[in-house]
């Protein structure tokens, strides 16, 4: 047992902060670490950041451009990332299609997706969700039929994030309404542009416009776009969840959103006195550092068991529901750190450059909205009752 | 970075659970807590001879120290099979401070004896009104005779009458609560003006109030310098915790296990009660409250020997914090799991139930250590 990193680890991570502090353009991070809005230039601008360095699929294998890193070396990175502030890269790409393409897709599918997502060029988003179809995936109910060299697609999908953005997106489908539920389903790739396909903002509680709609009308969709085989997509969808679930603890962004916590609970006063050092205060926001810490070595027992080439287990559930849980209370005891000054919201005020009137203290216009946001993390990507349904079924085998 | 354990360490693991699952079973412990010392010298001699007893024993003495993961395994076995004999007294808190204050003589003369077995020696630290502050201490130690005269009164000494010897706090200068003043002597079990009050502890374990009424001890019987004892009983402290952390994951999992097999099996409504999701979602959070306590008692393991201090208590509180939080989460609900069988004494849960009690309340509570871990961040 040794829960230190490797001197070659510690060069690894030398070298991430080197590179970030040379090529993280400071905008991008000033709009991170303050917790405003970021644009999506910025994120498909830091994506071919890391392409020209080479690092643009970094969990990707060095086959398809990748960088081969080991999972102690992508967790490295992705907590010098989060630590430097520097924009989420997206997922939808290179930690949920990319993955299935590369396993399952055909040297063609390989040719034409991988090497646009690694290069910033293709925003993909991910069609799962149906009205009807929450944690009861499998139940989804657009329909794709073959007729000859395409589908048919027509349904409605929901909870796309980021949609309106996308050149793409990868759609769990019907194709057998006979048997069992999983049985029926296919893995296609649909592009944005194709006649039919209708995109509808949902608004969220914060104002903010990250998820939508996603029509497909008598959508036509060439057969070449179906990923592996017909009616196997629930497997290539579960092979995805393993994926996706790397870093799902957010350890790197917890740690950077305490640091702030921290900053605003030392300038926020209580009787006088840095709130910081309110013992009531003080208590909680120790809770969480603690409960941090611990979720900290969690994970890394999981990369450790990863690294060592046993399979990620339902292990990852944990890290959700933990992970999540922590995300929400730090922005939970940001909103308590600045107490009224939560309540005023103006939305001009979370993009940067804002100029209007100062209001409170600089940094409280986007706590409120990100407290809000936030409670999308224990419902999102399973909500975390059915990550404890995954733990008593895989973990406890009840 | 990694988290195995090496050839040695897992053998000396399977070794430890083989033996106390065969002669540590719940009947055979429950035998041995009816005894009238309400432990067994024969468990003792045989941890002694496993060389369990001389793992926090410096090599020169005749023992293994640090054995730092080799101490993690044995706690953790430990823990599962709820062993009451004074192991987290006598062979990692006693040895601790005997190791960290005594000259190479008073080790030489302590130390191998403790490593077999032969000797118990236990720290009699706390008092009354200092709940959990470690350099709160009104027992005296003044020069008198040929050495020390010790008045005071010592609260729930842990396994008092077992010891041979008890390693007595003492203030020789000093505010009350100053870190600077206290000296510990090593005091022989039945020196005279010494009255123990003896009493069972609620996990089954013993204890005892210790009473110094003029005792007069040599001068030799000081350990360490005078008035400078208190960064090693800190140490001594903080090896503690970090060892009660890992036995506390092997009672949190035995518990667990407990609580998972009986749902199985227990059925109403004509199934098993582990089909109710109302108590899936409730083991899950217990499994999660295990792991992550599991994942602390590695991180005070590595650390609780560590030169900086104030990373040292900072991590070790931050361990016995989460420990803490899920001992008792996870002993209420086990018992609630288990109905009203939960509350008999007929099962090994509510035996669990009151070690992780007593775990929570021992060496520092989840405020102490809460608190703690905050003065240590800042």
């Amino acid at each position: 047992m040794d829960l230190s990193f490797t001197p070659e680890e510690q060069c690894f991570r030398d070298e991430v902060r080197a590179f970030l502090d040379q090529s993280l353009p400071p905008a991008m991070r000033h709009k991170v670490l303050e917790g405003l809005h970021v644009p999506p230039e910025d994120t498909l601008e830091w994506q071919r950041i890391l392409f020209r360095k080479g690092w643009g699929g970094p969990n990707w294998p060095t086959e398809f451009g990748g960088t081969g890193w080991d999972p102690v070396r992508q967790f490295i990175f992705e907590e010098e990332c989060a630590a430097a502030g520097t924009p989420r890269l997206l997922p939808f790409g290179l930690k949920m299609v990319g993955p299935v393409i590369q396993r399952f897709g055909n040297a063609a599918q390989h040719a034409r997706f991988l090497p646009r997502i690694l290069s910033g060029e293709d925003w993909w988003c991910q069609g799962y969700s149906e009205p009807e179809s929450g944690s009861d995936l499998a139940s989804l109910r657009t329909l794709a039929v073959r007729e000859g060299d395409h589908y048919l697609v027509n349904g409605q999908k929901t909870w796309i994030t980021l949609a309106q953005h996308a050149d793409w997106i990868f759609c769990l489908v019907r194709t057998d309404r006979t048997g069992k539920a999983q049985a029926g389903i296919s893995f296609l790739l649909i592009d944005m542009k194709t006649p039919g396909v209708t995109v509808r903002p949902i608004v969220m509680l914060d104002g903010g416009h990250e998820v939508n709609e996603v029509w497909f009308e008598d959508v036509k969709v060439p057969v070449e776009n179906l990923v592996g085989e017909e009616n196997k997509g629930w497997t290539y969808a579960k092979f995805l969840l393993g994926h996706e679930r790397a870093n799902i603890a957010g350890i790197g962004g917890s740690k950077r959103e305490l640091a702030r916590l921290k900053r605003i609970a030392s300038e926020e006063r209580k009787h006088g006195r840095p709130l910081s050092e309110d013992p009531l205060f003080a208590a909680r926001l120790a809770q969480v550092e603690i409960d941090l810490l611990a979720l900290e070595i969690t994970n890394l027992r999981v990369l450790s068991a990863e690294a060592e080439k046993r399979a990620p287990g339902p292990e990852a559930s944990l890290l959700k529901i933990k992970g999540t849980e922590i995300q929400q209370a730090l922005t939970e005891l940001m909103v308590q750190a600045i107490g009224p000054y939560a309540l005023p919201f103006r939305i001009e005020a979370l993009s940067d450059g804002f100029a209007g009137p100062a209001v409170g203290p600089e940094y409280a216009a986007p706590l409120a909205a990100t407290y809000c946001n936030m409670r999308k993390a224990s419902i999102y990507g399973g909500s975390n009752e059915i990550q404890k349904n995954i733990i008593t079924q895989m973990i406890l085998g009840l | 970075m990694h988290f195995q354990l090496n050839e040695e360490q897992r053998a000396l693991g399977d070794m430890v659970q083989r033996f106390l699952s065969k002669e540590y079973a719940f009947e055979a412990r429950r035998k041995i807590l009816r005894s009238p010392d309400g432990w067994s010298r024969e468990i003792w001699a045989k941890l002694g001879e496993m060389g369990l007893l001389a793992l926090q024993v410096p090599e020169e003495h005749g023992g293994m120290a640090p054995a730092t993961v080799e101490t993690l395994v044995t706690l953790g076995a430990m823990g599962r099979a709820l062993v009451v004999e004074p192991y987290l007294s006598s062979a990692i808190l006693g040895t601790a401070i005997v190791r960290g204050l005594g000259s190479p003589a008073q080790r030489e003369a302590i130390l191998p004896a403790m490593a077999t077995g032969e000797r118990i020696a236990v720290p009699a630290h706390g008092e009354a009104g200092a709940r959990f502050d470690l350099s709160r201490v009104a027992t005296t130690a003044r020069k008198g005779g040929a050495g020390f005269v010790l008045d005071g009164h010592k609260a729930v000494v842990l396994h008092a009458p077992a010891a041979d010897l008890l390693l007595v706090t003492a203030r020789t200068s000093g505010a009350p609560d100053a870190e600077a003043g206290l000296s510990v002597f090593a005091v022989p079990a039945g020196t005279p003006g010494v009255t123990l009050v003896p009493y069972p502890t609620i996990d089954g374990m013993r204890g005892a109030d210790v009473l110094l009424a003029g005792v007069q001890v040599p001068a030799d019987a000081l350990l360490g310098p005078e008035g400078g004892a208190f960064p090693a009983l800190s140490a001594a402290q903080d090896l503690g915790v970090a060892a009660l952390c890992a036995e506390a994951v092997g009672v949190l999992q035995a518990t667990l296990d407990a609580t998972t097999e009986y749902t199985r099996t227990r059925k109403q409504f004509g199934v098993p009660i582990a089909r109710f999701q109302a108590l899936q979602h409730r083991m899950a959070d217990m499994l999660m409250n295990v792991e992550q306590a599991r994942s602390m008692s590695y991180l005070a393991a590595m650390h609780a020997a560590s030169e900086d201090v104030r990373e040292r208590r900072r991590t070790v509180s931050a361990a016995k914090v989460t420990v803490g939080q899920a001992c008792r989460y996870v002993g209420q609900q086990a018992v609630q799991l288990h109905g009203g069988m939960g509350v008999t004494d007929e099962l090994s849960v509510s035996h669990c139930f009151k070690r992780l009690m007593a775990i929570e309340l021992t060496l520092g509570d989840t405020e102490h250590h809460l608190e703690r871990f905050i003065r240590e961040s800042k």
